[in-house]
């Protein structure tokens, strides 16, 4: 077990796949010679040399889409988006052909490709820097989304997601970089398509993914010393999404609160809340309550910022108030 | 500072053209010939069945175009790639894909070279090395690109030939993807199929630079307008770009045709005027080259009767075959989303519900929506 960065653990996992095999190769903008704007691939071009680790032109429809065609030719490219505000320049070598290439043509050819881009606002990065449009991907059928908020998971969804022969967006988030956690030496890959119970209580259930799973387990810590007992469901995965996972932990506690960093109407709460209404009606005792960023475009302004991004003491808030409604109703 | 980006260390190949330099044999012209008609004859009986409404969706022809698939097909050698857009039966004929198998997959049947999945804009064929037609305008460059990058990683001596229409040298991944290939120095021509027409919009109201074989020039490529309507024109033209992409030099062909009939089946085409129409089949591609081949004795009336008699048996049986073939089965609905199965992933029908409404005897029983 070592006590590894979010940031080290991603780097860890690129660098053993190359290692591993020789059809794995990164693409994407100043991965390079810049080491990357926020450093995951710093060292592997002295490692492994520009033939495997490809500096790109800033051109994302173009270098994703020939990420696309080199791993229908069975390659396992392995782009860096640098932060998910770009991909949407990609968007149609995604959707329209990432997504649809195996299906669309009846299974004849894969697409093992892997897209990391991180997403999180809070660094004063202003509107078109700071948003949370991993909901666009995770809609897509023929898609895999997943969005680690541990290094443990960071490494072992990485890796699972390279050795995968779908096309795995992999969110990563600008916050989550720093952040610490152990990581074991012998590390599996995680499997595609799990939630995890990171903490069971039976007073409530979190759901949340990415930063906000990491949120969900500070305000849960916190809230035990008041005597709510809350449980924290981590998403992984937002597509597929493992609702089995959700309900059986509802239909324990009898209320939820989704946290999500992204916007609330349409977001992925909503797909959380609608799941819990099909899956958990008749064990509910609240309301489903969704803690998510305000609907407007992120200012620049710190005091803004803050204003505008879901906190811990937003997310308390709103689980105090659940707890209490449930407590009245009984 | 050298590029140490390619896997390269030697040439692929002599630049040089192959046996395409050569003047072809007779029996060459013929088989140029008979597969041209064979492509007109398919494309006529696709267009009726679309009519019949046998085939769904869009269905774009080739008709017009057939003197520069027959050409440009010709010279590809069997483990190169093809990539095209959505009007693409002629190539995917042109490749040896059965005919059978094409017609199925317009009739949307089972045995359709895409199972039934794809239509008429998404032929594909591993085994013929032919990557798909793409129903987005552009969408299959950067995918082609890419497949020439896999084949420079890997130190492969094949080739990519991606196929497009005048319209889409206006579209961003055009741009991105010459640009891509030129600095990579990836195997791979670049073909624009310029009829002269989007839809209904001209190459001069679109395009500032209406030679659109010249824009190569903003990527410092090599690239050559020939006259689409000329089998062996097209064949040493491609035979000469495929030379260059072997040999680390990406290259842009234009090719120039005619459409014989309207953007899709169902396009009246009333924005052409007469005399444009009139000018398109005055230079139909087959009609010329037998007229060419007939004056110099290179081609007989018989050979043409036999032609188009063999052509439309084999398009007979072709339909025959669609017709027989069976419709997709909806149990297979979920067959192919994900090519690595994955916990979860949704096999729900419509109407069904992810969960049942009230609790089962024993709890957190989930039904329909989610299968380990």
């Amino acid at each position: 077990m070592t006590v590894t960065s979010y940031r080290q653990a991603l780097h860890d996992a690129l660098r053993e796949e190359l290692l591993r095999d020789e059809d794995v190769l990164l693409m994407g903008e100043e991965i390079g010679r810049f080491e990357g704007s926020y450093k995951i691939t710093a060292g592997l071009l002295a490692e492994f040399g520009a033939k495997r680790v490809r500096d790109t032109p800033i051109a994302e429809e173009g270098f994703t889409g020939a990420a696309v065609g080199a791993a229908m030719l069975g390659l396992r490219p392995v782009v860096e988006i640098m932060t998910i505000n770009f991909s949407l320049l990609a968007l149609d070598q995604i959707v329209n052909h990432a997504a649809k290439i195996y299906g669309m043509f009846g299974g004849q050819a894969r697409v093992p490709l892997v897209i990391r881009t991180p997403g999180g606002g809070g660094q004063q990065l202003g509107a078109t820097h700071s948003q949370n449009v991993e909901l666009y991907y995770a809609f897509v059928p023929g898609l895999k989304v997943v969005a680690p908020a541990t290094p443990a998971d960071a490494k072992a969804l990485m890796l699972a997601a390279i050795r995968d022969d779908d096309p795995v967006l992999v969110l990563e988030n600008l916050a989550l970089y720093n952040t610490s956690g152990e990581v074991p030496d012998d590390l599996e890959p995680a499997e595609i398509g799990r939630a995890a119970v990171t903490r069971t209580g039976s007073d409530v259930t979190i759901v949340a993914y990415s930063r906000m799973a990491v949120v969900a387990l500070e305000v849960a810590e916190r809230l035990a010393a008041e005597g709510i007992d809350a449980e924290v469901v981590d998403l992984r995965s937002l597509r597929p999404l493992d609702r089995d996972t959700i309900i059986a932990s509802v239909r324990k506690t009898n209320c939820a609160v989704v946290l999500e960093d992204d916007w609330l109407t349409y977001g992925i709460g909503a797909e959380i809340a609608a799941t819990i209404g099909d899956g958990a009606f008749d064990w509910l005792d609240a309301p489903v309550r969704r803690v998510a960023m305000a609907e407007v475009p992120m200012p620049y302004a710190k005091s803004l910022e803050l204003a505008a991004l879901p906190s811990a003491d937003d997310a308390a808030a709103a689980i105090r108030e659940t707890v209490d409604a449930v407590a009245r109703r009984r | 500072m050298p590029r140490t980006t390619t896997s390269r260390t030697r040439p692929r190949s002599a630049p040089t053209a192959p046996a395409a330099d050569d003047a072809p044999s007779a029996a060459q012209e013929l088989a140029f010939y008979r597969q041209m008609v064979f492509i007109r004859r398919f494309e006529e009986r696709a267009a009726r069945a679309y009519t019949e409404a046998r085939i769904g969706g869009y269905c774009h022809l080739n008709l017009g175009e057939e003197a520069t698939v027959t050409g440009l097909m010709s010279a590809l050698r069997a483990e190169d790639y093809v990539f095209t857009n959505y009007r693409e039966h002629g190539y995917a004929l042109a490749r040896g894909i059965a005919p059978e198998r094409i017609m199925a997959e317009l009739y949307g049947r089972s045995d359709g070279v895409s199972k039934g999945w794809g239509g008429s804009m998404h032929l594909f064929d591993l085994e013929a090395r032919f990557m798909g037609g793409y129903g987005i305008v552009g969408g299959q460059l950067p995918l082609a690109t890419g497949a020439a990058l896999a084949i420079d990683y890997r130190g492969g001596d094949e080739a990519v030939v991606c196929l497009m229409g005048d319209g889409t040298t206006n579209i961003g991944a055009f741009h991105e993807s010459l640009n891509l290939a030129a600095i990579w120095k990836l195997p791979i021509v670049y073909v624009i199929v310029n009829n002269g027409l989007g839809m209904g919009t001209t190459v001069e109201e679109a395009s500032a630079e209406p030679e659109l074989h010249r824009r190569a020039a903003a990527y410092r490529m090599a690239s050559a307008r020939v006259d689409g309507n000329d089998p062996i024109a097209v064949r040493e033209a491609a035979a000469t770009a495929l030379a260059s992409a072997r040999a680390g030099a990406p290259f842009l062909l234009e090719a120039v045709s005619g459409r014989l009939k309207g953007h899709s089946v169902v396009d009246p085409a009333r924005y052409r005027s007469r005399e444009e129409v009139e000018a398109a089949r005055a230079a139909d591609p087959i009609a010329g080259y037998a007229a060419r081949l007939l004056e110099s004795a290179r081609l007989s009336e018989q050979q043409i009767a036999d032609a188009e008699r063999d052509a439309d048996r084999a398009v007979a049986a072709a339909v025959a075959f669609a017709e027989a073939s069976p419709h997709p089965d909806p149990e297979t609905l979920f067959d192919y989303t994900y090519a690595t199965p994955v916990p979860n992933d949704s096999r729900r029908r419509p109407g069904e519900a992810l969960f049942l409404a009230m609790p089962a005897a024993s709890t957190a029983a989930s039904v329909n929506g989610a299968t380990a």
